[in-house]
């Protein structure tokens, strides 16, 4: 639409996208029928820029129908530090539950994908920023645990802040919870994926996350250590282009794959058959 | 020439005059003895009085005081023999991390740590002991190495952080961290660890999976430091302060004394009067003392058995509700 040049931004500015109906890519900038974004999987018909999805999305995209069943849904922080910042984090928690119908910011349970029973936990940003505390960090451990007693598959999609200020020091802690369980489980010779989506950051790329046998990340996905404001902040520099996003990683050598969303189901399948086939008579 | 921090001040002025009044008794015909004498049992109560009432944001500014001592500074007065080895085999050296062997009487060490610099000049040079991934990776190839001779690894945390940079992201800081942790979980030999200043959250963490992890008295152990955790939460009314890294101090709980008490460390050792950096040599013998206390015990306990016991340690911490049961 070549004569709208030059107008578009002032026309942009106008624009109030009712809530519901219309989205408005965050990426193009491209003004989206709600129900064709949500049957493309949440992604950009246009650019292919994939939307954060909740937990209970990214497990009914990459189990199969109906074989979720959700474990220990009942675990709660009772703010262990009395923390307070603007309002408490009791009343934080409580907000939280409200905005995203969650009790905490991972879920885990038992799964089928494609047949294969699987362990799989996932954490929502959408509940304080997917940030880990002991809840998150002692449900993640449970999931490792389970997939070592099943030995099944785990399958662990991050998405998150990092550590959990509000929880201090018990937060950090549930970084080497969750790692030293990655190494029982690693001893074990369960297959462990870890999929990377859009943002995972901090104490949780610094475990499990990036402990994963194989590393999954969705595209243009932001995964790093410290964010990228701190780092600007610290260097003083123009960070160059596609800092931290999964295609960085990738050419970095920091993660195995990035993989679509509609093809995730199918490339963790796939990726189960071919380390861990159902047909394995030799394994010690 | 002594660095004071705001609330040494009275110190400072109590310790100013008694040197004034020594200079004139060694000068002159008059004798000020006496007077000296109640001055420095003086300044000794008033030490006590700052000293056992300071608040958490206090303590941060001790934790980082700049002649508070270094990983290097105990390295040389605790043992004998030390050789520093150098390099992840990967990439390079990195100086914000110190790792080496040395010895206590007939026994051998290894030893892992962050180092700050002295100087300005060594400062820039350490990073401010914010290390990059080759620095973890460092520190664990070490250790390792220590695993392979059965030798005990003694750890010393003192760090703002790993460092938010470019070249870090690119070599895999968090993978750097994560494997530590994992590493470090499974390490076939007895690791004691210090926190010996700054306990900067996940660039502390990655060397402090300890059988025993002990705090001096005025360490700070964090998640996050004061300052970015008051940014993060109050930068939205204007511009943070000193008194708002105060409050995010308080809230924090991230001093020796609070982790003690919730069991995230082991034990919390005694500095003297007016901070570690008032007397070097006394704060290296009393972790000396400590380290041998601790690995007396955990040598006599076989490794699996060891090994088992770390897992728990770690696999306990946390705070939950599930239904009406509290588990801490």
């Amino acid at each position: 639409m070549a004569w709208f040049k030059g107008k578009e931004p002032k026309i942009e500015k106008k624009v109030k996208i009712p809530e519901g109906l219309w989205v408005k890519c965050e990426n193009c900038k491209e003004i989206i029928y709600r129900k064709e974004l949500e049957s493309n999987l949440k992604v950009c018909p246009k650019c292919n820029y994939h939307f954060r999805i909740s937990a209970k999305e990214r497990i009914a995209l990459i189990t199969d129908g109906g074989s979720f069943s959700e474990l220990d849904l009942d675990l709660k922080s009772p703010d262990p530090l009395g923390f307070k910042d603007t309002i408490s984090y009791k009343e934080r928690l409580e907000e939280n539950e409200k905005k995203t119908g969650l009790k905490e910011a991972a879920i885990y349970g038992e799964a089928k994908i494609n047949g294969r029973e699987v362990v799989i936990a996932v954490l929502d940003f959408a509940f304080m920023g997917g940030s880990m505390g002991s809840v998150v960090g002692e449900k993640v451990t449970r999931a490792i645990e389970k997939a070592i007693e099943k030995k099944v598959p785990l399958i662990i999609v991050s998405s998150s802040g990092g550590a959990r200020m509000q929880e201090g020091m018990f937060s950090l802690m549930q970084m080497v919870k969750t790692s030293q369980a990655i190494g029982k489980l690693k001893e074990e010779k369960i297959l462990y994926i870890s999929v990377l989506a859009d943002p995972t950051f901090g104490g949780v790329t610094a475990s499990f996350a990036m402990l994963g046998d194989i590393i999954v990340a969705e595209p243009r996905s932001l995964i790093g250590f410290a964010g990228p404001r701190v780092i600007q902040e610290t260097i003083k520099q123009q960070l160059p282009e596609g800092f931290q996003r999964a295609e960085f990683l990738l050419k970095h050598g920091m993660v195995d794959l990035v993989v679509e969303r509609k093809e995730l189901k199918n490339t963790i399948s796939k990726l189960i058959n071919l380390f861990m086939p159902e047909k394995n008579e030799r394994r010690h | 020439m002594t660095y004071y921090l705001d609330f040494e001040k009275p110190i400072q002025e109590l310790e100013t005059k008694i040197e004034e009044l020594k200079k004139l008794s060694d000068g002159g015909d008059i004798d000020l003895s006496q007077e000296i004498k109640r001055l420095n049992r003086k300044l000794k109560e008033l030490k006590i009085e700052i000293f056992s009432n300071l608040t958490a944001w206090q303590k941060t500014q001790l934790a980082r005081h700049p002649e508070r001592p270094y990983t290097m500074d105990y390295i040389s007065l605790i043992f004998d023999d030390f050789i520093e080895l150098h390099g992840d085999r990967r990439f390079g050296d990195d100086p914000a991390v110190v790792a080496g062997v040395g010895k206590i009487g007939e026994k051998s060490f290894a030893i892992v740590g962050h180092q700050k610099g002295r100087t300005i000049k060594e400062r820039i040079y350490r990073n401010f002991g914010q290390a990059h991934p080759e620095g973890y990776r460092k520190g664990l190839r070490v250790m390792k190495l220590a695993e392979r001779f059965s030798i005990p690894v003694v750890t010393m945390i003192d760090t703002p952080g790993a460092y938010p940079g470019i070249g870090a992201e690119e070599r895999g800081q968090a993978e750097a961290i994560a494997t530590c942790l994992m590493e470090m979980s499974q390490l076939k030999t007895p690791i004691v660890g210090f926190v010996i200043g700054e306990g900067g959250s996940g660039g502390a963490l990655a060397f402090s999976v300890c059988d025993k992890l002990f705090m001096l008295e005025y360490s700070i152990y964090s998640v996050i430091s004061p300052e970015g955790c008051a940014a993060i939460l109050w930068k939205k009314g204007g511009e943070v302060g000193v008194e708002d890294y105060a409050k995010a101090a308080e809230e924090l709980k991230l001093t020796a004394q609070d982790l003690k008490e919730f069991g995230i460390i082991d034990d919390v050792i005694q500095e003297p009067l007016g901070g570690a950096h008032r007397d070097h040599q006394e704060i290296a013998k009393r972790v000396k003392n400590k380290l041998l206390e601790a690995i007396e015990e955990i040598m006599a306990i076989p490794t699996e058995e060891l090994l088992k016991r770390r897992y728990e340690k770690f696999r306990k911490i946390g705070d939950f509700w599930s239904l009406k049961i509290r588990k801490t």
